[in-house]
């Protein structure tokens, strides 16, 4: 789907989130100079190409009881990492699933997980049970718990608002 | 927090309604009128369990990331997590347990931006910075399952 200077500054307006008032799409067609019907059809319509992969409610783990949070790293054949990613993403326990590059010697692991739970234990026993179930004991492994946050917020962009729109 | 927080933070956090009032969609869901749906969610945001009503978007759709990490020298951590954390196209950070121990997402508008805060910060702290670009999602997100009962 091809994007216009418009749709931009409209994405970058919805990452941050919707203003909390009756007219929320209208408050955001004034910033982006849309009107509200423009801008419920433009969502949609990246809704339904793709674009946005969920819209709605954005909770922080940690605020809600889900203190720990691990990344769980694998290394998986090239030929199989399709198909253990596939798996694994289809998880309850794991909220992200990726495939990234290996950059040995510093980093060998390939496929990535995310693994949120109330505690350390809990976690630990999902990943237990991951590994078991999948048939990943050969692969060589390794958990990386979280210790601090020191930021998270939405995506930026980096399109300044307005600023570019009309440049196209 | 009551029943219709927990409904509030587990059952809209995605297909959130594209009607011109949103809120007071939510609210007859909630039996609660729309005024008490946006005070909620004003509250809840504030109390930083809700981070935003809003999207997210397919990776590289819109723009460029990358996971990267750094080995920062344990008495450094706290200096350069905070100039990691000041610039704009950085929206996680975290310590991780592992000799990388600073694991961030850079977010811009091109790849060549990313490599851009990538280079920086490494001749910033001196720091060789660990790019791990994504190369294939496997997860479809439906949010995440805040599992109350």
């Amino acid at each position: 789907m091809e994007l216009s200077d418009s749709d931009h500054a409209l994405i970058s307006v919805i990452a941050s989130g919707l203003p909390l008032v009756e007219r929320p799409y209208r408050a955001v067609g004034e910033m982006v100079g849309m009107d509200e019907v423009e801008v419920l059809a433009r969502i949609e319509a990246l809704r339904d190409s793709g674009v946005i992969r969920r819209f709605g409610v954005i909770v922080r783990h940690h605020e809600l009881g889900f203190r720990a949070n691990a990344m769980a790293v694998w290394d998986i054949p090239d030929t199989e990492v399709g198909e253990v990613g596939h798996r694994l993403a289809g998880s309850d326990q794991v909220t992200l699933c990726y495939r990234r590059p290996r950059r040995p010697p510093v980093w060998p692991y390939n496929l990535f997980c995310m693994i949120h739970g109330r505690d350390r234990a809990t976690v630990e026993e999902t990943i237990r049970g991951l590994i078991q179930c999948h048939g990943l004991e050969t692969y060589s492994h390794t958990v990386l718990f979280s210790t601090r946050r020191f930021k998270q917020t939405g995506a930026r962009y980096g399109r300044p608002l307005a600023a570019e729109v009309g440049h196209g | 927090m009551d029943l219709v927080d927990q409904r509030l933070l587990n059952d809209f956090q995605r297909d959130f309604p594209l009607t011109a009032r949103p809120y007071a969609e939510l609210g007859e869901k909630l039996g609660i009128n729309e005024d008490e749906v946006i005070a909620r969610l004003d509250r809840l945001s504030r109390g930083g369990s809700v981070s935003r009503v809003g999207a997210v978007f397919r990776p590289h759709a819109v723009g460029a990331s990358t996971l990267a990490a750094l080995a920062v020298p344990p008495e450094e951590l706290e200096r350069v997590a905070a100039l990691v954390n000041a610039y704009p196209e950085v929206n996680h950070n975290y310590q991780r347990e592992h000799r990388l121990n600073l694991w961030f997402v850079v977010t811009a508008s091109s790849a060549q931006a990313v490599r851009a805060v990538l280079d920086d910060i490494s001749g910033r702290t001196g720091l060789d910075v660990l790019d791990l670009p994504l190369l294939e999602p496997f997860h479809i997100d439906l949010g995440f399952d805040l599992k109350w009962s």
